[in-house]
């Protein structure tokens, strides 16, 4: 182990734990105003989305609808799952499933 | 602390393991192939405990890059955490400081993810997210030991689709969430601002102007609504 990147590992943990504390530390121990709070709901679906879109839909960093693109496909697959209601495992599991099997035909 | 919850928390997040583990092994590959040693790679895994930021800063290392730039460049891709943490305080407000503390380190993705579902189920539980980030915080460092041991000997797992896994259960969270028309709205807005950011903006940043952009659209949409009433 060199000090240096260790030194550098270190801040590394110390920003991320900034990120991950602050909004506790800050918001804690004061009441957050009910309108906050009604906006701070969305954030959930709003980030599971961000997350997710350009996953799909830009997986090489550009935009594609293209029926070739196996991250569409699958994932529409794994929408449609989700949609019935079926567990996250078999949502991923089809998902992944559709994934493999157009992977295996283009290679 | 209630075991049982705990446990709970635990077992609600091995499904979502499947699609972080390929990322450890990939971690734990890619990092020795930047230089980094096997002690190094580990340490980063075990304190950062932040898969994008750790992938992003491996080349930095390999560039020496320096402690700022390399610091700087994680605390903006984690930027993302001060949202989560937001939306997440309210729950936790009778809760110790440590304890907040200690919560707050394990707050990831997959485990935030977790943790909201299980709010919007049954409430809050402070044991069920301590076992949803235990979970977590044991595959991503157990996975990136493995990626360490295979090393060069197998091919980047990712290369074989195997990154799809995360955006897979990340659906499984999001489309029960989609229940009425703001939420449709929020998802809508947040996935289209996305795609154009995650294209036209270098980084990480499509990921918070998304979020930001898709909870406007829910206030603003929730506000007309009751103005409507």
């Amino acid at each position: 182990m060199r000090i240096e990147v260790m030194l550098t590992i270190l801040v590394m943990a110390a920003a991320t734990f900034a990120t991950r504390f602050s909004s506790q530390a800050l918001l804690g121990n004061t009441s957050i105003p009910p309108w906050f709070q009604r906006l701070l709901k969305h954030v959930p679906t709003a980030m599971l989305t961000a997350l997710i879109a350009p996953a799909i839909f830009a997986p090489q960093g550009i935009v594609s609808f293209a029926i070739d693109n196996p991250y569409l496909l699958a994932g529409m697959a794994a929408a449609f799952l989700a949609y019935l209601r079926q567990s996250p495992i078999v949502t991923m599991g089809g998902g992944m499933i559709v994934m493999l099997t157009m992977r295996s035909f283009t290679i | 602390m209630n075991i049982r919850q705990f446990r709970e928390g635990m077992i609600d997040t091995i499904p979502i393991m499947f699609g972080v583990f390929p990322f450890g092994l990939a971690y734990g590959i890619v990092a020795q192939s930047n230089g980094l040693t096997a002690g190094e790679t580990l340490a980063m895994s075990l304190l950062v405990f932040a898969g994008a930021a750790q992938f992003v800063c491996l080349p930095m290392f390999a560039e020496s890059a320096g402690l700022a730039m390399i610091s700087l460049t994680a605390l903006l891709i984690n930027l993302r955490h001060l949202l989560m943490g937001a939306s997440l305080a309210p729950h936790m407000t009778g809760l110790s400081m440590p304890l907040k503390a200690l919560l707050s380190f394990g707050m990831a993705d997959e485990t935030y993810a977790i943790t909201i579902r299980r709010i919007q189920q049954k409430g809050y539980s402070p044991a069920y997210q301590l076992g949803s980030n235990t979970a977590g915080y044991c595959t991503w460092t157990l996975s990136t030991a493995g990626g360490i041991l295979l090393g060069s000997h197998i091919s980047d797992p990712l290369s074989w689709g195997l990154d799809f896994a995360m955006p897979a259960t990340f659906l499984a969270l999001l489309v029960p969430r989609l229940t009425d028309k703001v939420s449709l709205m929020v998802c809508l807005v947040a996935a289209g601002v996305s795609l154009w950011a995650a294209v036209a903006i270098p980084g990480k940043w499509y990921i918070i102007i998304a979020c930001l952009s898709g909870v406007a659209a829910g206030g603003l949409m929730e506000r007309r609504e009751t103005n409507a009433d």
